[in-house]
Formats: C-alpha cells, structure tokens, sequence
C-alpha cells in the first residue's frame, strides 16, 4: 500500500428519491461498487457524460457524500483515514489534507471579500495559523505560486477575468498546504487560450508542491493532455481504466470507442467518423440489468443484449482494465 | 448572384455609465443558400453582438453606424423600425437557436403551445396546421414519441432532447437563416455529435443559410463551410474552413490552434496566448490583438498599422498587420 495515497474499495453511493409525498420511496443508484487506487503524485483523470457519476464519487473521496457501501482509505505518512467512520476531529485533519477546485469560478467566489480574504479564509476557519502576519505571508506566498499579483489581493474579485479567477480558487484550495486536490471540471467554463494556462498551471504545480489529483472533465483531449491514469465512468460504472495513452491508444471498451470518435476533429476533412451512439444515458433509478451500457451498445453481443452479464473489470493488460462485457 | 446575407462595414457601440464601448467594428461577412459560416473566437470577441445585429435584437443603448449594411434577402435590416417589418425577420426569414435550451424554452408553458404560438404569429394558418407541422418537426429532428413531447414542459425533457426541440421549434417557421449561436456548447460529446449531424442533415434537406457560433475550433471544422475569426469585435482573420483551420495566417488564429488539446498529438506542450484580453473599454488603437501579439512587428505594436483584411489566397483574407506578424512567427 505504500505508494497509493486514496484507495477507494467497493464504494456505492445511493441516493433515496421520492417524486412526491404519496409515492413509493426509491433509490438512485449513483455509484456502483468502484474500486480505484490514486498513486500518490498521480493526475488521475475521471470522464464521463453528465449524469455518470463522476462528481458524486469525488466528493465521496472527500467525505462530503454519504458512502452507502464499501470504504474510502487515504493513507497519510503516519497514519491512515477511513472515511466510512470518521470522527468529527478526523475529518477536520482530512480536510487540510484534501482539498476540491470548483467548475465555476463566477460562481465560487464570494463577491463580498478581498482576494485577500478569500485565500485566507481555509487558513483561518481551519485554525492553521496562529497570528495575522503568519497568515498574510501563507496567503502572500501561495498567491506568488498560483502567479497571482500581490497586489491584486486587496481587490475584489469581479475585478478579474475567469483565468485569474479560477487562479484564485486554485489559490484557496493549496493554503492549506493539502497533498490531494479533486478537481471537478475545473477548466470547463474557460476559452482555449486560458484553459491551456490553467492547465499548465495545475500541472506546474504537482510538481512544485508534490500534489496528487483527481481531475474530472468530460472532455477526452484535455484529460488526454494531463492525466497518467484515466478511468472512464458510465453510469455510476467505471467501464474502463487504465494508463492514459493506452487507453487512448487502444481503447477496448465499446464506450470508450464511441466517446473519443465523437470528439469532433479539427481536421476539416476528417467529418462524421463519430460513432453515434442512438439514445441517451439511461436514468439512474432504473439502470439497466446485467452491463449498464447495452441500451446504447453499437455492437452488443447475444449475452449482454439479455443483460446476463453483470458488471466487473477485467485486466486485459497489465494495469488495463477493462468491463468483461466488452471483452467477452 | 447576390448573397443570401451580407454584412458591411458593421460597427456596433454601446453607451454605459461607463462611457461608450465598442462591441464591433466595421465588420463584413456574407453568407449563401446552403452555406455554414463559422464564426470563433474567445468570450468577448463581439460573436453573439454580431449575430444578434441580424435581427435587431441588440439592447436599447445600441447604435449603429450610418453607413453599415445588413442586406438580407435584398432588404436593409438595419433601416427596419417598424413592428411589422421586424416580425417579418425575427422567427421568420431569421431563426435562432441558443446554447441554454433550458432558458431559451418558457419553463411553464407546454413546448407544443410554444411551438405553435411562433407559427401562428408568422405563417397564415390555423392552430390545427400548426400542431401537425409542429409533431412533424419534433419527429424529424428525431424526437421518440413526438405527440407525448408536444404536450410536455422544457423541464421534463433532457438536454439533448431540448435542444432539438428548440432546433425544431427555429425550423417550423422555415427561415432562410438561421443563426446558431454556442448549440452544442451545453451538450455531451455523444450528443453533440448526435446535434451536429442533425444541423448538417437539415441544412443540406433545407438549403438554408447558417451561421453557427462557438468557441470550438474542432465543432467548426466539423460543421462549417467558411470561417471568420473574431477578436476583441474584428474580423482577422476570415476564409475557407479548410485554409483557416490548415494554412493560418494570423498569430491570434496559430494561437488558438496552438492553445487547443489535440488528442492525436498527445506530446505537443498546450501554449496558451500570453496576456488578457483587454477591456472593451480600452480597446487598443491600430491592430487590436497587438497587446498579446507573440510577433509583433515595430509598427503594429505602436499601433501605427490600421486593421484591413488583405486577400492573401482568393477568399483567404488576413489583417494587413496579422500578415506581417504571421511571417515572423
């Protein structure tokens, strides 16, 4: 165990759901049995369309979802914490340690504090610092990091553009001085010139300050770009997993395939080879039998079309691991 | 032959409390029956101001220039002021069709009701008609049950779903034009490649002129026949989907491109284009892009040079500044 730093064991998360008072209560299955193990210094990359499950099991590493089944272990250097049982104490520690950047930087600011407060607020709610001097220096040296200007800490942040921004909140999330960051779609509401800064920025800073990530996207070439392991989530599944450019490179699951045809090329003569996929990603309160893609499978066999296959990863290669549906 | 829209000499200014901004200058661009005009560009390029000209559908503090033109179908939009004569181009010979589906739709009216309200309001038939041309265009855009969608609310569909209601919904009046601005911006890849092949199916069943608006570089080289790159409200680039996207001239347009995560060149580093766009506010005199040029010529960035698109290729054409750079870079 000793280079992972998250171990996520069998974890399901559930959701109950009633559509009105009278009717019977149900629940939504958001993610199934996952097991994922985050090595430590790793950009772990999560895609998937919406409504895959992709947000609930980074905030279930983070301990901000209830975990219904199986459990979340974060090996820290002196000891381990289980987020299944955690005590109130425990998870304030683990939360100096984890830390999330969010999609929206419009949105993730308070508009009514300073740069300067924004980035220290952690510092100052966790009780990580002792006097106010001791915070400015914290604050001052982590804005320098994020290539902030100090002296924009006294301004307000609807005097920013979006990439400053969402520096801002990158800013905010590292005070605490945290080794893992999830970040959820955090270069999604960003133009291509910003997001390749933002990008470059947050790889620039594992290296700086040792980080390890697990960055969600839905958007295959940009978690092609930074990511060294990738899992692929459909569902509340994950369908394949394995090492960034060979899972690019040869992609087995029928999913997978589908998703990187469908990226539209930049080459002009290179139109419609997208596989298309017919329908949409079924509701979560209902999912399928057996393999949950088969409703919009290209190609499905005669087994899986009954949903007699039930889902589980297979190792097709070392470290690739693959749904047994589509490798049967 | 005459253009099915021609834009010329298109500047837009707003007056703020702030003073009095320009959204777009002097800008021409033309679109035939059949053809898709690409428009990209960054946030605060001036792409949806321009497309929104078209229909006059700019806010009260617009003015614009005297001596631009919008021709559409041999009329000058701009000189329209009438209700009338409005009407006849918003949702009549203009349709649109925006990124949010959800709040483009009104939340508590039926989506039929909306439906038919538009075509009742521009074609000269009764509410029967209209129902059946409605369901016939929810089912062409490939909507499963179209009678049941008819009678539903935006918020019960999904957002694939929505957007080809509302991709409906532009199409039943059948317009001439039809502007899209960000379409599949919203959307999952599996279901914007589902979009993207439904917009091309129609236009090509339609022959109707498009001008599809987005940021993606690679939904354009999907979709569109000529492009336009807009910075900070110019054109600076402008040309054949093909040349733009494989022969750019324009540091801002080898920018993009540069910017862009290329999934089949994994080992090419991400270079974002240094600096910020300036604010409207102060918008750079002579050449806009000269503030974040990477190659800027001694003139260009003393903002000496004016900006004029030089036809480098024919129907290629470039900002006279943008060449000189381009050739340094």
């Amino acid at each position: 165990m000793g280079d992972n730093l998250i171990s996520v064991n069998n974890v399901s998360v559930n959701f109950d759901y009633q559509e009105n008072f009278i009717s019977k209560k149900q629940k939504i299955h958001a993610v199934n049995n996952i097991n994922i193990k985050i090595k430590k210094g790793s950009f772990f990359g999560l895609v998937g369309e919406s409504g895959s499950g992709k947000t609930t099991l980074g905030r279930a590493i983070l301990g901000a979802n209830k975990i219904s089944s199986g459990n979340v272990i974060f090996h820290d250097d002196e000891r381990d914490y289980d987020l299944t049982d955690i005590n109130k104490q425990d998870l304030k520690e683990y939360r100096k340690k984890a830390q999330l950047i969010f999609q929206d930087p419009y949105a993730a600011l308070s508009p009514r504090m300073t740069v300067r407060d924004i980035i220290a607020e952690p510092l100052e709610v966790m009780k990580i610092t002792n006097s106010r001097q001791e915070t400015d220096e914290r604050v001052r040296d982590i804005a320098a990091k994020c290539r902030l200007n100090i002296e924009h800490l006294r301004r307000f942040p609807h005097a920013f553009s979006g990439g400053q921004r969402q520096r801002i909140s990158i800013a905010r999330a590292l005070v605490s001085n945290p080794k893992f960051i999830v970040a959820d779609e955090s270069v999604a509401a960003l133009d291509v010139s910003i997001q390749a800064d933002i990008l470059n920025l947050l790889k620039h800073l594992q290296s700086e300050l040792n980080l390890t990530y697990l960055f969600i996207s839905h958007d295959l070439s940009v978690v092609a770009h930074v990511c060294d392991v990738v899992a692929v989530m459909y569902l509340g599944h994950i369908v394949e997993m394995g090492p960034s450019r060979e899972l690019f490179k040869n992609p087995k699951h029928s999913y997978t395939k589908a998703l990187l045809s469908s990226i539209p090329s930049i080459d002009p003569e290179k139109r419609s080879e997208a596989i298309e996929l017919k329908g949409e990603i079924p509701s979560a309160l209902n999912p399928p039998p057996g393999c949950v893609f088969r409703t919009r499978c290209p190609n499905p066999g005669i087994d899986c079309k009954g949903g007699e296959i039930t889902m589980g990863l297979t190792e097709v290669e070392p470290g690739h691991w693959v749904d047994q549906c589509c490798v049967l | 032959m005459s253009h099915l829209l021609e834009v010329k000499n298109l500047d837009v200014k707003f007056d703020t409390d702030e003073g009095r901004i320009t959204a777009v200058e002097n800008i021409s661009l033309s679109v035939d029956q059949g053809e898709v005009l690409g428009i990209v560009g960054e946030s605060g390029s001036g792409k949806s101001v321009t497309a929104k000209s078209i229909m006059k559908l700019n806010p009260g503090n617009t003015s614009y220039n005297e001596d631009a033109e919008i021709i559409l179908d041999n009329e000058n939009v701009l000189q329209f002021t009438s209700k009338q004569d409005l009407k006849k181009i918003r949702g009549g010979k203009v349709s649109m069709i925006f990124q949010e589906p959800m709040a483009s739709f009104a939340p508590a009216i039926k989506i039929g009701a909306q439906m038919v309200e538009q075509l009742l309001i521009h074609k000269n038939i009764n509410k029967d008609e209209a129902k059946s041309i409605s369901i016939n265009m929810l089912k062409r855009v490939g909507i499963a049950d179209a009678e049941k969608r008819f009678n539903q609310y935006a918020f019960e569909l999904s957002g694939g779903m929505r957007q080809r209601a509302m991709i409906a919904m532009a199409l039943s009046t059948m317009p001439k034009l039809l502007l899209a601005d960000e379409p599949t911006t919203a959307l999952d890849v599996t279901i914007q490649a589902q979009v993207i092949n439904l917009i091309k199916d129609i236009i090509k069943e339609y022959q109707m002129g498009v001008i599809f608006i987005t940021h993606d570089l690679g939904v354009i080289a999907q979709v569109a026949d000529h492009v336009a790159v807009m910075y900070l409200g110019s054109v600076v680039e402008k040309g054949p989907v093909n040349e733009i996207l494989k022969n750019p001239k324009h540091p801002y347009t080898k920018g993009l491109l540069q910017a862009l995560p290329d999934i089949n060149n994994l080992d090419a580093p991400l270079s974002p284009i240094p600096g910020n766009i300036p604010s409207p506010l102060d918008r750079p005199t002579g050449c806009v892009f000269r503030t974040r040029c990477p190659h800027h010529n001694p003139e260009g960035k003393d903002g000496k040079i004016k900006m004029k698109l030089i036809e480098v290729e024919p129907g290629h054409w470039v900002d006279q500044c943008g060449i000189q750079c381009g050739q340094n870079g």
